[in-house]
């Protein structure tokens, strides 16, 4: 039974207690009625005899202890879903914001979910080909994967997303596929370009869209990655769809978690952020994945700007910790007008390595791709040595590995936002570049494949 | 039986009233769906409980049981190849029988109360025993005998005992006690996590734990029944360690505890190990293994209880005599889940949030680990080693240096050499072993006398080329002299020949100690040689050039089985005596 109650007793920040309640429960959504019948929605943090906090989503701006009414619903936030949803466009709550009109429900899911077991999970190992080498070649993604994007206020992360989202393919497959799209706190602009492009090419009808813009309501935020993970788990698990989700940006995410931290005065972890942001995090990115005896897969790239391009701050630091590796987008790199600007260095595939080889890639691919790491990595040391005793004092060795890292980043790394790539011209690509260096320096390739793709240019020994 | 009734609801906290006869750590069933939990304070009429599962939708009002025992989990046979979350739960079963998605209140026993084994009896009718002593056995898989031991605290003379065929459950010895009582014993033992299993006494380490992981025996070796921790920033390959240590190991049975990390590494596992091979037994590597699964987004206050649960299954087989060790990944998620439920409970916290209890629990912990004579008086061990993911990679703070504290082995993961794709990226300068003497006495009986000659002198070329490359940062190699030019083209090798070791490559990813010693002096050998050689004119940039160098970088590709293959030293001499040649021939 549903009941209301106007005992409200305290508002601080987005949380709000009530007094004198009979019957509530943890997590439950809570609806609050203002006097002008507007309606906010909370959900209950803590459930006492007699007492509820409640964390409202919209914010408490104009409440008012006398005449704000508040309903207790009897469940947890849920979502409604269908079939239907594919190609429609919902707030951050779950609200279909398009023509669209309301959506019939053919099942309802709370939007927490329960945890997969990981006794239930299927090792992601298919390859996705995305067209650009230095995800492809060194970064590579499976089907199922979470590899997120962490990068910097003004670079181009977003189209570095766009295009994955347009080019992704599992190659000699022609399966079910969608994107679910979740923007939290972004401007206008942003939701557009991405708005933009899925309907460029093609993905919008194939899309579901959860739009929560910087103007809208920051509570609302933590709500977003929940109905975007549900939706994406109903059409992968239930509907046999592949999905691939972006979130974007898990920042702004983070923020507001800090916000209903602060408001509870819980004790704060590093730099202000929740103590349990990690865990928080996680029961995000780790719905992710592949089940055993279902047809459809999630992969999941969360976008993450870093504040003041910091790797070690808690966010891309907690996200790394749980993420199945990351692309670091590079603000030198863009500097020199590399597109896309990734520093492969510190990027990282966790999954890699069951995607790629004979019969999925090719057969070298381990092999180069290592090597290229490892000689990119000299390269780079070489360049800074470069700098500062000028080249005249480099190795000759030393010269081939300057050579390869400034040719590597011109030529592999550096692409067309429209050039899609096929792994075959990334490897090749790949042997262009190590034939820079002496075959002997190549310790991390076996002879087989030296003999086999090495172009030598009467440069060995 | 007694109910109490819930009062207030706070993610995984809950406090209930009206139930006078709770004891501390007890066990309790929460709510309508009979949640699990534990109690873990009492303040006057109110107890503290926290819930090892998702808490929404839970009212205030709601009943509370409690089921008069403290967290326990079940030892017998059927542990071996089993995958539970951190209260035991069987995961495979609960799989089977609810899908794929874990639900609220479900309980399913962890052992197999149907399944039958064949008991064989080890002792006799009139044999008196003891707490401990093995009374039979059961053969668990091919390779392992599952012991049946006389539970703690259990006494007397054996009046009847016979080769069965029986469930867990089903008698299979019966004792008479001093008391004159009869004692029927079966196959299962109950254990409270938390409490530690009785011993005889401790023995001092006195052997390597072999890993077949090059950095790791040579460089930074680990004791039978030693500690060791693998600090290190996201990414830079603790998760990797930890199943390279699983997998060649060389240990009777594996405990892998996955705390608060990935799902898909336990998939990995649970795909790779039943095809894997234990090179010692030729047996499936699933068959020494057990699991325990409590990953990042399954409920934390069952992620805390996870690396008990775990260390108390390791030292129920150590207590059989044999070599056991555990991997827990990391330890860090369970500090924070200790942080997490420290911090509902507005206890005072300590350094970053964490209990001011941080320290004592990470230690008692790690003393569960050990090398001890067992009850039946059998020396038995049980290693353990524990990652941990400092925030930030920062190696100054709360669980890293509480763990540092304790444990006696430290790998020193680091970023920069996982850029570079150096794995392991455990750094040579910051990491080290106090199980170092240890090793190399038994290494140098066992592979070569040689063995901790070659390593110092790795050792030392490998610190002398740290303090040269800040020379050469700056001013540039010009500045060096031929034979420092050599510890740079050493030190090289060394890490690349030697050091890096790659976890994905059949053959690469397990080297024998034998094997080990011959890679690493065929390094030192050209070393050596070279330096000679240098005296009479040779110079660094000729040495670079030796076709040799590229032979002995392969060796790592080299099978096992052909060991012979792995000895160079003769060819690295023939290099060196024509170049000498040569250099006659072209001076004359
Ligand atoms: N010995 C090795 N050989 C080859 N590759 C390795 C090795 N060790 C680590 N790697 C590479 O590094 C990646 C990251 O390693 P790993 O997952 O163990 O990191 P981690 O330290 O556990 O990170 P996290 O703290 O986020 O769990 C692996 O996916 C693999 O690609
Ligand atoms: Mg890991």
């Amino acid at each position: 039974m549903i009941k209301e109650y106007k005992t409200l007793c305290d508002i601080a920040g987005p949380i709000i207690v009530a007094d004198g309640i009979e019957e509530c429960s943890f997590g439950e959504l809570v609806e609050i009625i203002l006097p002008d019948g507007s309606v906010r929605k909370g959900e209950v943090l803590e459930a006492k005899s007699n007492r509820a906090l409640v964390q409202i989503y919209e914010g408490t701006e104009d409440l008012n202890m006398g005449n704000t009414r508040i309903r207790f619903t009897g469940k947890p936030v849920e979502i409604k879903l269908s079939p239907d949803i594919i190609g429609r466009i919902f707030s951050g709550f779950g609200e279909p914001i398009d023509q669209g009109g309301p959506i019939i429900a053919e099942t309802t899911k709370s939007i927490l979910g329960d945890p997969i077991n990981p006794y239930a999970r299927d090792y992601p190992s298919e390859f996705i080909q995305t067209g650009i080498s230095a995800i492809d070649g060194l970064n590579t993604l499976v089907r199922g994967q979470k590899l997120p994007i962490f990068s910097g206020a003004g670079l181009p992360h977003n189209d570095l997303a766009l295009q994955i989202a347009r080019q992704a393919k599992v190659l000699g497959k022609q399966d079910r596929f969608a994107v679910v799209f979740g923007a939290i706190g972004v401007t206008f602009e942003e939701s557009n370009q991405f708005i933009e492009s899925l309907r460029d090419s093609g993905a919008l009808e194939r899309s579901v869209l959860f739009i929560n813009l910087a103007s809208d309501p920051v509570i609302e935020r933590i709500s977003v990655p929940r109905f975007v993970m549900t939706t994406a788990e109903y059409l992968a698990f239930e509907l046999d769809i592949h999905v691939l989700v972006i979130l974007t940006d898990i920042t702004n995410y983070c923020e507001a978690l800090r916000e209903v931290a602060a408001a509870r005065k819980e004790i704060p972890g590093r730099r202000g952020y929740p103590g349990y942001m990690y865990t928080n995090l996680a029961s995000i990115y780790e719905r992710c994945g592949r089940i055993k005896g279902k047809k459809g897969s999630i992969t999941t790239m969360p976008i993450l700007t870093m504040p003041d391009d910091d790797k070690t701050h808690p966010i891309p630091d907690l996200s790394g910790y749980i993420t199945e590796g990351q692309i670091f987008v590079s603000r030198s790199l863009h500097a020199k007008s590399i597109y896309p600007p990734i520093d492969v260095l510190p990027s990282l595939s966790r999954l890699k390595d069951k995607g790629i080889g004979k019969d999925k890639t090719r057969e070298d691919h381990a092999n180069v791709m290592n090597q290229l790491f490892a000689a990119y990595a000299r390269g780079r040391e070489v360049q800074e040595l470069a700098v500062i005793l000028g080249e005249s004092a480099l190795t000759p060795t030393d010269k081939h590995y300057m050579k390869f890292a400034d040719a590597f980043e011109k030529h592999y790394v550096n692409q067309g936002f429209f050039e899609d790539r096929s792994i075959q011209e990334t490897m090749d690509i790949g042997w262009e570049m190590l034939s820079i260096l002496p075959a002997s320096e190549l310790t991390r390739v076996k002879d087989e494949f030296i003999q086999q793709y090495y172009q030598s240019k009467g440069n060995e020994k | 039986m007694e109910y109490g009734k819930i009062v207030s609801i706070s993610g995984p906290l809950i406090i209930a009233e009206n139930l006078p006869d709770s004891k501390m750590y007890e066990v309790v069933r929460v709510g309508k769906e009979k949640l699990f939990g534990e109690i873990i304070e009492m303040h006057g009429k109110q107890v503290f409980i926290q819930c090892y599962e998702e808490t929404l939708g839970l009212k205030p009002g709601e009943p509370v049981q409690l089921e008069g025992f403290p967290l326990s989990v079940q030892l017998g046979p059927g542990l071996i190849s089993s995958i539970y979350d951190g209260i035991q739960r069987p995961l495979e079963l609960i799989f089977d029988q609810f899908g794929s998605f874990i639900a609220r209140g479900i309980d399913v026993p962890p052992l197999s109360s149907k399944k039958t084994w064949k008991f064989i009896p080890l002792k006799q009718k009139g044999d008196e025993v003891s707490a401990g002593d093995k009374m039979g056995y059961v053969q668990e898989t091919p390779s392992l005998k599952h012991y049946i031991m006389v539970p703690p605290g259990i006494q007397g003379t054996i009046v009847e005992i016979k080769e069965v065929e029986a469930t867990i459950q089903d008698t299979v010895v019966i004792l008479r006690t001093k008391d004159e009582e009869k004692m029927e014993i079966n196959m299962v033992q109950t254990w409270p996590v938390r409490r530690k299993r009785p011993v005889k006494h401790k023995i001092v380490p006195n052997k390597p734990f072999v890993t077949g992981q090059r950095v790791v025996d040579t460089f930074f070796p680990v004791a039978e029944g030693g500690t060791a921790c693998v600090p290190g920033p996201f990414g830079s390959g603790k998760t990797v360690i930890q199943h390279q240590l699983a997998k060649w190991a060389d240990a009777d049975i594996i405990v892998y505890v996955g705390c608060g990390e990935r799902g898909n590494e336990m998939t990995d596992v649970l795909m790779e190990f039943p095809h894997l091979k234990d090179p010692k037994t030729g047996r499936f590597l699933m068959e020494r293994t057990v699991l325990i699964a409590n990953t990042s987004n399954m409920p934390v206050a069952a992620r805390e209880a996870s690396v008990f649960s775990g260390i108390t299954i390791a030292e129920y087989f150590r207590d059989m005599g044999y070599k056991v060790a555990l991997m827990a990944d990391s330890t860090s998620r369970w500090a924070e889940a200790m942080r997490e439920i420290s911090g509902r409970l507005e206890e005072m916290p300590g350094e970053e949030g964490y209990p001011a209890y941080l320290s004592s629990r990470i230690a008692s912990f790690y003393e569960r680990a050990g090398k001890v004579q067992t009850l039946a008086d059998e020396p038995g061990s049980l290693s353990v080693i524990g990652a941990v993911s400092p925030p930030g990679g920062d190696l100054s703070e709360p669980v890293v240096q509480s763990t540092l504290r304790v444990v006696k082995v430290f790998w020193s993961l680091e970023a920069t050499l996982a850029y570079a794709r150096h794995f392991p990226a455990i750094h040579w300068l910051n990491s080290y072993s106090l199980y170092q003497k240890l090793a190399d006495q038994n290494f140098e009986k066992e592979v070569d006398a040689r063995w901790s000659k070659d390593r110092e002198m790795a050792m030392s070329i490998l610190q002398k080329e740290a303090e040269l490359q800040e020379i050469v940062r700056l001013v540039g190699t010009d500045a060096l002299s031929e034979k420092e030019k050599l510890v740079l083209l050493t030190a090289k090798s060394i890490k690349e020949d030697f050091l890096h070791q790659n976890a994905f490559d059949d053959v690469d990813t397990y080297t024998s100690p034998q094997k080990q010693f011959l890679m690493l002096h065929n390094i030192i050998y050209l070393h050596q040689l070279a330096e000679q050689y240098i005296e009479k004119g040779l110079n660094t940039h000729e040495v670079e050039n030796f076709a040799i160098r590229e032979k002995i970088g392969r060796v790592k590709y080299i099978p096992e089985s052909e060991m012979e293959r792995c000895n160079l030293a003769d060819p690295i001499k023939e290099s060196f005596e024509k170049w000498e040649t040569q250099h006659k021939e072209s001076s004359q």
